[in-house]
C-alpha cells in the first residue's frame, strides 16, 4: 500500500466514520432517552435517500435544498413512531424495538409500491469531479459529507449542552422519575428525542443518496452497521458512539480496500463480539449499579 | 399428552388422526403447506426455550440455516442417509449456538437482541464470502430429498409422515423440557433473575443451556427443509424471515407451551389467504406485529387464560374480595 492510496483510504475512513456516527448517534440517543430501540432506523436513512430522490432526482430541485427537506420529513416520522409505537409500548423495551421491526416491514413496502421494488434508483452526483489532496483522489460528493457530519455533530453537541431544552433531554436520560419532578415534561423530551434521531437517520440517508444504490432494502446493512456501532460504543452513550463509529469506519474502509466489503463487515461484527466479551458495557458505557 | 387429563388425551387424539389422515384429503399443494407447517412447529416451538428466560433473540433463523448448511453438506459430500444427516445436523447447529452465546451471555435483554443480529449476519455473511464449500451468495443446490428404504421422500406423502413423526417426538422432548425442573428454572430467570441468583442458579449457564437446546431443535427443522427443498441459500434464513418467527410468536404468546403453536396456525392460515396481496404481505404482517405488541403484548395465549378465570369466576385471581378482610 503506496502513501497516496494509504492517505485516500484514510479519508474515505474518515468519511465512512462520519455516516455512522450521524446514523448512530441518533440510535444512541433514543435509547439513552426513554430505552427506545428503534429497529426501523435503516428504514429512515431509506425515506431520507428517498426524499432526495423525489426532490432533487425527479423534480430537480438543487441538491442542498432536497437535503434539507429530508431532515423535517424524517423527524417527522421520527415523531409519529414515537406517538404511535413507542409511547403504548413504554413498560417494555423489547416490544417497542419489535415493533418498530413490524414498521421496518411497513416502510419497505410503501417505498417499494411507490418507486418500484426492483429498479436501483440511481441518484446524479451533484458534486462531479474529484479533489485532489496530496496525490489521492477522493470524489467531491465524499469529501462534502465530513463537514456536514461535522456540523452537524457539533450542532448536536450545542444543543445538548448549551441550550436549556437540551440539559432537560440529558436530564431526562439520567434519571426519568428525577427530571419529572423538576417540571420536564417527559413525553415532549421523548417526541424531541426521536425527532432529533429521525433527522440524524434521514439527514445521513440524504447525504449518502448519490453514492449508494438506492433501493427499498437499503436500510438492512445500516441497521446492522448502526447496532455494531451502538453495542460498541455502549448502549446510551452518544459519546462512546461517535468513537466506535471513527474506529468501525477505519476497520471497514482499510478491509475493504485490503480485501473484499463482505469480508469488512465480518471483521467488524467480531470487533463487537469481542469488545462484548471483554468490556460488556462497551467503550465508554457504564456499569449500571 | 402425558400426566395430562382425559380430555386433552382425547384432544390431541383427534388431532392426531386429523394430522394421520388428512394427506388423503387435499391437493398435493396442500401438502407442502402442511411439511411446512410441521417444520415451522419445530422451529416456532424450540424458539419458545431460549424466550422462557427472557432471551429473545434475533440468530434464530441463521440456526436453523446452519442445520440446513449442515445437511447439505454431510449428504452431498458424504452421502449419508436422511437418518443420520438429521441428528448430526442438529448436533452442529448447537455447537454454533454454544458458541454463539459465549460472548451473548455478557448482555440482557435489548443488548442480547441485537447482538443475536450481529452475531446471525456474522453466519449468514461466512455463508456468502467462502464459495468454497458454502456456494457464495446463491447457496447450494442438488441436495437430495432422501429415502428410508426403498420409500423415496421425493413424493410427499411419505415425507408429510417423516416430518410429522419427526414433529411428534421434538414436541413431546420439548414439552417434557418446559414441564421438567430444567424449563422451570428457565422461567424462573426470566420472573426474577436476582432472586434465582441468590438461591444457587448458575444464572449464565442456564441461559446458555436453554439457547444451545433450542438450536438444536432449529438445526432438526432446516434439516428437515433442506431435504425437502434441495436447495438452501443465504437469504432464505435473512432477519425479513426472522421477523416473520417473531410474528408467530408474539401472536400467539409466551406464556404457555401451546402459544407460539396456536400464532403459527393462526398466521399460517393469514399467510396462505393473502397470497393475492403478495407484494402488500409484508405490510399486513408488520402491521399485526405492531397490533399484537401495541394493544395484546402478552399475546393470544395469555388472553385465553384471562379469559379462562374470568369464566371460571368473577374475582380476579390473587384480588381478595371488598369486605372480607380481617
Amino acid at each position: 500500500m503506496d502513501s497516496a492510496l494509504f492517505l485516500q483510504t484514510i479519508i474515505n475512513s474518515i468519511a465512512a466514520g462520519s455516516v455512522y456516527a450521524v446514523i448512530a448517534v441518533g440510535l444512541a440517543m433514543a435509547f439513552g432517552v426513554m430505552k427506545m430501540a428503534n429497529f426501523a432506523h435503516g428504514e429512515f436513512y431509506m425515506v431520507g435517500a428517498y426524499v432526495v430522490y423525489f426532490f432533487y432526482a425527479l423534480n430537480g430541485w438543487p441538491f442542498p435544498l432536497a437535503v434539507l427537506m429530508a431532515i423535517p420529513i424524517v423527524a417527522a416520522l421520527g415523531v409519529v413512531t414515537e406517538r404511535l409505537i413507542f409511547r403504548p409500548t413504554q413498560s417494555n423495551v423489547l416490544a417497542g424495538f419489535m415493533a418498530t421491526a413490524g414498521l421496518a416491514l411497513i416502510l419497505q413496502v410503501l417505498v417499494g409500491q411507490t418507486w418500484g421494488v426492483g429498479l436501483m434508483r440511481s441518484v446524479p452526483t451533484p458534486y462531479m469531479g474529484a479533489a485532489d489532496i496530496m496525490g489521492a483522489k477522493i470524489g467531491w460528493q465524499r469529501v462534502l459529507i465530513v463537514p456536514a457530519a461535522m456540523v452537524m455533530l457539533t450542532a448536536l453537541w450545542f444543543f445538548l449542552f448549551k441550550v436549556k431544552q437540551g440539559k432537560a433531554l440529558r436530564a431526562c436520560a439520567q434519571d426519568p422519575d428525577t427530571a419529572r419532578l423538576q417540571g420536564i415534561g417527559i413525553n415532549r423530551m421523548t417526541m424531541l428525542a426521536m425527532a432529533i434521531s429521525g433527522a440524524s437517520a434521514g439527514m445521513a440517508g440524504a447525504l449518502m443518496a448519490p453514492i449508494q444504490p438506492v433501493t427499498p432494502y437499503m436500510g438492512h446493512s445500516v441497521i446492522l452497521t448502526a447496532f455494531i456501532v451502538v453495542v460498541m460504543g455502549g448502549m446510551e452513550s452518544i459519546a462512546g458512539a461517535v468513537l466506535a463509529s471513527f474506529i468501525l469506519g477505519i476497520i471497514h474502509t482499510f478491509v475493504t480496500t485490503l480485501s473484499d466489503a463482505v469480508t469488512a463487515q465480518m471483521v467488524g461484527v467480531a470487533c463487537m463480539a469481542i469488545i462484548l466479551v471483554v468490556r460488556p458495557q462497551g467503550l465508554l458505557g457504564r456499569v449500571k449499579a | 399428552m402425558i400426566g395430562a387429563n382425559w380430555k386433552t388425551g382425547l384432544f390431541a387424539l383427534i388431532l392426531l388422526t386429523i394430522a394421520v389422515l388428512a394427506p388423503f384429503f387435499v391437493r398435493s399443494y396442500m401438502i407442502e403447506v402442511f411439511i411446512l407447517f410441521l417444520i415451522n412447529l419445530i422451529l416456532v416451538c424450540s424458539y419458545r426455550i431460549p424466550a422462557t428466560t427472557g432471551d429473545w433473540t434475533l440468530s434464530h433463523f441463521v440456526l436453523m440455516g446452519v442445520g440446513a448448511y449442515a445437511t447439505a453438506l454431510l449428504s452431498k459430500w458424504w452421502d449419508l442417509s436422511i437418518l443420520l444427516t438429521i441428528p448430526l445436523a442438529a448436533v452442529v447447529a448447537g455447537l454454533v449456538g454454544f458458541i454463539m452465546v459465549t460472548p451473548l451471555i455478557r448482555t440482557r435483554g435489548f443488548g442480547f437482541f441485537i447482538a443475536s443480529f450481529a452475531l446471525g449476519e456474522l453466519v449468514r455473511l461466512v455463508w456468502i464470502k467462502f464459495r468454497y464449500p458454502f456456494g457464495g451468495p446463491r447457496g447450494m443446490i442438488g441436495i437430495p430429498n432422501g429415502e428410508l428404504g426403498s420409500i423415496d421422500f421425493f413424493e410427499p406423502v411419505p415425507y408429510y409422515f417423516f416430518v410429522l413423526t419427526i414433529a411428534l417426538v421434538c414436541l413431546t422432548i420439548m414439552w417434557r423440557i418446559d414441564r421438567s425442573r430444567i424449563g422451570k428454572t428457565f422461567k424462573a430467570l426470566y420472573t426474577d433473575e436476582g432472586l434465582a441468583e441468590a438461591v444457587g442458579i448458575d444464572v449464565p449457564r442456564y441461559r446458555a443451556l436453554a439457547f444451545t437446546v433450542g438450536a438444536f431443535f432449529a438445526g432438526v427443522a432446516g434439516a428437515l427443509l433442506a431435504h425437502r427443498l434441495g436447495a438452501v441459500d443465504p437469504k432464505g434464513f435473512d432477519i425479513n424471515n426472522m421477523v416473520y418467527l417473531i410474528i408467530w410468536v408474539v401472536v400467539g404468546g409466551t406464556t404457555t407451551f401451546w402459544g407460539p403453536i396456536l400464532g403459527l396456525i393462526l398466521m399460517t392460515f393469514v399467510f396462505e389467504w393473502s397470497r393475492p396481496l403478495l407484494e402488500w404481505r409484508p405490510l399486513l404482517f408488520g402491521g399485526t406485529l405492531i397490533f399484537f405488541l401495541v394493544f395484546l403484548p402478552n399475546g393470544l395465549d395469555d388472553l385465553a387464560l384471562r379469559m379462562r378465570d374470568k369464566y371460571r369466576s368473577r374475582i380476579p385471581i390473587g384480588v381478595e374480595p371488598k369486605g372480607s378482610g380481617a
